[in-house]
């Protein structure tokens, strides 16, 4: 029985389970200090004076900067406009870091930042693109003239479709603000030492950090070496960097001593990237059929008080991915990036990729609403047809490579009674103690894999390839290194499973390591759903490798060709004579030994490195449909249930897939219902802590039920896609439109994110629709 | 969590903790299960010199039947209030609205002294309290001293239990066999209320609401209408009456006075 594709148990989870997993706060040096922040007060100031004299007078304080002690380049990110990494004569967002404290203690430290004393002459906030683009809007950076930093309009608005297409409708949508909250708080140490740099961070790309904090230093690659450990979720928020990074080991030289910072909650909130936070102008013309002819999309992306790189990008990624599953024959989009005095954006799970489809899947219930149709029966007149792969979209990334996406709503309507769930909703209607039904589709796709070569690059890494190297040990088991270091995605599983496939070796006899750039030479890391579809590829392609090479062992000892040795239940073995056979340890043993080796063979042979390279993004797709129950009375709006079909190709292990769908789904259902990060007139953050910022739990979701489609991906040959973003890109629209469903016996038509009890129970006693 | 500098005084029996406020007065703040507490000095919102745990103080643990009244002490856990086989049956709502609090590790710490003394108009307890007509026992340096529930709720988080004094017992009639409601408005499970409303039927019905007022209150309206006998609709439309709920994220003033005739008509119809 092939073990990819079954459900294994976790490798990673016995260590946490019992306490043993190692965070970088759980890691103690000799002679450690902690490393605090004094941050902005102000959403848009100028700053005076800093005083950190009586900071100093606090015991067990040793030290407080500001920039002006320092005098660091900023932070290694987008051209022109670099991040500071403290704020020099301006901050420009509230949390954004002012000065920086190091302790003999972290009490000791907190301390020392309530000392110190910020003189800040206030200026104008802007807190929403509104503002910040209107005419004499005040400007974060004088000197750049405007508060947009990047503008890229449309070729060809198609204004002629529009103008002669028998139906068109205009949308505008908001795609609400929300912060990762990954239950790990970033976290750093730092130890600057005669013989180089180590740091300890809670980071997804370590050499990423490693290659870019050692320039940014001046010190060589050799001598800076990156530990992540156990990470506790990251989400896109741990790809960027922060302050912290490039100040911890400034510190630690200057002190001489190991420093550590561990990020409150609260700095969370306020200082880590947020992401979202998009709005959109959509317009479609359509014919009497429901299909779409042309799709116009203009993206507004708030990219907070500073522009990085991940933030910069996702209106690109949005407006590849406007036209979804669907044919459009005539599609145009533009751009913005706006600077607002709020908390930076960067990648959040999905990253642009659920802007594109909360867009176009809006769109498609929109040409519903208009032509009194069926949801289902309007994206069955638009998908593209299964046949027609590879299909080129409006945008050269976006080349779909795979998908059945009418197969995926079959497989949908299939788990789910749609037609009682239809006459419940029309029975409820009269019935004032029962609740409002409603059910909303969503057919997504997104694009996954990352990447084909110089996608990766653009975000400021090496590469696009992901390094795998397997070693097999003198008794048959093998490591395998991997630069993929993941933070929950249960990778050492998956690469565990593949390796043992592909080399005949046992699952418990193979170990997966990463997050050390001292043990592990190269590599890129975690996110765009790249784990399997590039590192996974690497770990079947060097366990191919290594295969041949113990072959020609085998060969060589059993006295026969090495294209007739197959390997099976951990031995080597002539085919047609299985007596003729040898132990995978057997063979290792040998491969160390060079009386027992083939002329052509040297020792340690049995040792591949791959730096595995895909020539395109995947794209993994699915249906998803959700059904909503409103109360009448109060307007609580509860998920009753949700449908999820997924297409990400070969599944390597259903119960990971199905947990990184789960996860997925309740950040999809949380930024539907749930969160929005939201500031007042003046920059101050409204929803700071999780009383306001509305993560849900447990309790407060519902049951999922799963199906599953198989296109495989054609470009790779385990023919994996992804499945980490899965959720958080279809599930959104799904339930906004099971939200308005509910409510269109009310005219209603559109309701923004998040779907709050008090806007519903507006609607419901006829206010606004 | 890294608060403010504080100093830690435990006290093994009443005696000691008012010894301990004495000394220490405005400086010092009492320490229960912290539920309350603790998060503000998370945020350094309470910055107390000294902090006086009582936690340990066996004897204010208990649930006694008095015979007309069920003695509660101050320092009994949520969870043992929610689980009282005493309370289920002679004062269910009570233990009903215990339930609510948080979840089950807040209300494993949490006690319900440490909830009334806290006097959040956000919180469950109260209004179960209000509702009730309980009567609350604070001891100080001369003695003790009763004070009817419908006057120890002074202001926005503040209570009739003074800096040198203690809150003790809780006094609460039997209501055995009397109908009762708990009805609570939240978006996720662990949430305090955006409103919420207890209701305890009885000679003379009690209606407490939550974060309905800058202090735990009553529906003084409403109760004369069902003790006049109101339909759940009419006396429902009173929930609101004479009542300034807040506005905050959550809900707005009209939300809240809405959703509170809704629960309080949900609560009589249950």
């Amino acid at each position: 029985m092939s073990i990819v594709g079954t459900k294994v148990i976790r490798k990673e989870d016995p260590n946490l389970l019992t306490g043993r997993g190692q965070y970088v706060d759980d890691i103690q040096l000799t002679g450690m200090t902690h490393m605090a922040f004094v941050r902005s007060t102000e959403a848009h100031a100028l700053i005076k004076g800093i005083d950190v004299s009586a900071a100093l007078e606090c015991e067990g304080v040793i030290g407080a900067w500001t920039a002006a002690d320092l005098e660091l380049p900023p932070l290694p990110e987008v051209p022109g406009l670099e991040r500071p990494t403290l704020a020099t004569d301006k901050v420009r967002f509230v949390g954004e870091a002012v000065a920086v404290i190091v302790a003999e203690s972290k009490y000791a430290a907190a301390d020392g930042t309530e000392l110190v004393v910020v003189d800040y002459e206030p200026l104008e906030a802007v807190t929403n693109i509104e503002e910040a683009t209107a005419e004499d809007a005040p400007l974060l950076f004088e000197e750049l003239g405007s508060n947009t930093v990047a503008e890229v309009p449309s070729a060809d608005d198609h204004q002629s479709v529009f103008d002669s297409a028998p139906h068109t409708e205009k949308i505008k949508l908001i795609n609400n603000r929300c912060t990762a909250a990954p239950i790990e708080t970033s976290a750093c140490l730092a130890d600057y030492g005669p013989a180089g740099l180590t740091i300890w961070a809670s980071f997804q790309a370590p050499h990423h950090l490693r290659n870019r904090i050692s320039a940014w230093l001046g010190i060589p690659q050799d001598q800076c070496r990156v530990i992540t450990p156990d990470v506790g979720g990251g989400f896109g928020q741990k790809i960027n960097f922060t302050p912290e990074f490039f100040l911890a080991p400034v510190l630690s030289k200057i002190l001489n001593r190991p420093v550590k910072y561990s990020q409150t909650r609260s700095e969370a909130m306020t200082s880590m990237y947020h992401g979202r936070a998009q709005e959109q102008e959509v317009d479609i013309a359509f014919d009497n059929e429901g299909k779409i002819q042309a799709l116009r999309v203009f993206a507004s992306q708030d990219m907070g008080g500073y522009a990085i790189g991940t933030g910069m990008g996702m209106p690109v990624l949005t407006t590849a991915m406007s036209a979804g599953c669907y044919v459009i024959p005539n599609v145009s989009v533009a751009w913005r990036n706006v600077l607002t005095n709020t908390t930076p954006i960067a990648a959040y799970r999905g990253a642009g990729r659920p802007e594109a489809t909360y867009l176009i899947e809006r769109a498609m219930d929109h040409i519903a609403y208009k032509l009194e149709m069926d949801p289902t029966e309007v994206r069955r007149q638009n998908y593209i047809p299964k046949d027609d792969f590879p299909y080129a979209t409006h945008s050269e990334l976006a080349v779909y490579d795979s998908g059945n996406f009418e197969g995926a709503l079959d497989e949908l309507l299939e788990i789910m009674d749609y037609e009682s769930i239809r006459e419940e909703q029309v029975a409820n209607q009269d019935m004032p103690e029962k609740p409002l039904i409603g059910v909303g589709f969503s057919s997504w796709l997104e694009l996954a894999g990352f990447g084909p070569p110089g996608s990766l690059e653009g975000f400021g890494h090496l590469g696009s390839w992901e390094s795998v190297q397997i070693r097999i040990q003198p008794d048959g088991s093998a490591i395998i290194y991997t630069g993929a270091s993941p933070h929950g995605q249960g990778t050492v599983t998956t690469f565990a499973q593949i390796a043992s496939e592909y080399l005949g070796i046992e699952y418990d006899k193979i170990s997966v390591r990463h997050g050390d750039t001292a043990t592990i030479p190269q590599g890129i890391g975690t996110m765009g759903s790249r784990q399997v579809a590039v590192g996974g590829e690497g770990v079947k392609n060097a366990s191919i490798g290594i295969v041949q090479k113990a072959k020609s062992i085998a060969a060589h000892k059993l006295e026969a060709n090495p294209e007739d040795i197959e390997v099976k239940d951990g031995s080597l073995f002539v085919k047609g004579s299985p007596s003729k056979s040898l132990s995978w340890a057997e063979v290792a043993t040998f491969s160390f030994q060079r009386l027992e080796l083939p002329e052509d063979m040297d020792p340690g042979s049995l040792d591949e490195t791959i730096l595995q390279e895909v020539p395109n993004f995947s794209f993994p797709s699915g249906a998803y449909a959700c059904v909503i129950e409103i109360d009448k009375h109060t307007g609580d709006t509860r998920v009753r249930d949700i449908y999820l079909v997924d297409d990400c190709g070969t599944v390597i292990n259903p119960l990971l897939a199905e947990g990184q769908v789960h996860g997925g789904v309740a950040q999809g259902i949380a930024q539907a219902l749930y969160e929005e990060f939201s500031y007042d007139e003046n920059g101050q953050p409204t929803t700071a802590t999780f009383i306001d910022y509305l993560m849900p739990g447990a309790p407060d979701l519902p049951s999922y039920t799963s199906g599953r489609i198989n296109t495989p991906n054609p470009n790779n040959s385990l023919g994996a896609k992804g499945i980490g973003e899965s959720g958080s890109v279809g599930t959104p629209p799904a339930v906004i439109n099971a939200v308005v469903d509910a409510l269109r016996h009310l005219g209603v038509t559109h309701i923004d994110m998040p779907a709050t009890p008090q806007k519903i129970w507006k609607i419901l006693q006829g206010g606004t629709k | 969590m890294i608060p403010a500098k504080f100093d830690y005084k435990p006290a093994q029996s009443k005696e000691e903790a008012l010894s301990l406020l004495a000394e220490y007065g405005d400086e010092a703040k009492l320490l229960a299960g912290g539920h309350s507490l603790l998060p503000l000095m998370k945020l350094r919102l309470a910055t107390p010199e000294v902090l006086i745990d009582i936690g340990a103080i066996e004897d204010l643990s208990y649930i006694q039947d008095k015979g007309d009244v069920i003695a509660i002490g101050a320092l009994t856990k949520h969870r043992k209030v929610e689980q009282s086989d005493i309370l289920k049956e002679h004062i269910p709502l009570l233990a009903h609205t215990a339930s609510h609090v948080g979840d089950p590790q807040v209300r494993n710490r949490g006690t319900i002294g440490g909830s009334l003394c806290h006097g959040d108009p956000a919180s469950d307890l109260p209004a179960a309290i209000l509702a009730t007509r309980a009567t609350l026992v604070i001891s100080g340096p001369s003695g003790e001293r009763k004070v009817e529930s419908d006057d120890f709720f002074t202001d926005f988080w503040e209570t009739e239990v003074k800096e040198d004094e203690l809150l003790t017992e809780i006094l609460v009639p039997k209501y055995t066999g009397e109908s009762w409601a708990y009805q609570k408005f939240n978006r996720r499970s662990q949430d305090w209320a955006i409103v919420g409303c207890a209701l305890q039927a009885g000679d003379n019905p009690g209606i407490g609401m939550v974060n309905m007022g800058s202090t735990p209150v009553r529906s003084a309206d409403a109760e004369n209408a069902l003790k006049s006998g109101g339909s759940p609709k009419e006396v429902g439309e009173l929930a609101d009456s004479g009542l300034t709920p807040p506005t905050d994220i959550h809900g707005n003033e009209s939300y809240r006075r809405d959703l509170a005739k809704v629960l309080l008509q949900r609560a009589l119809e249950n």
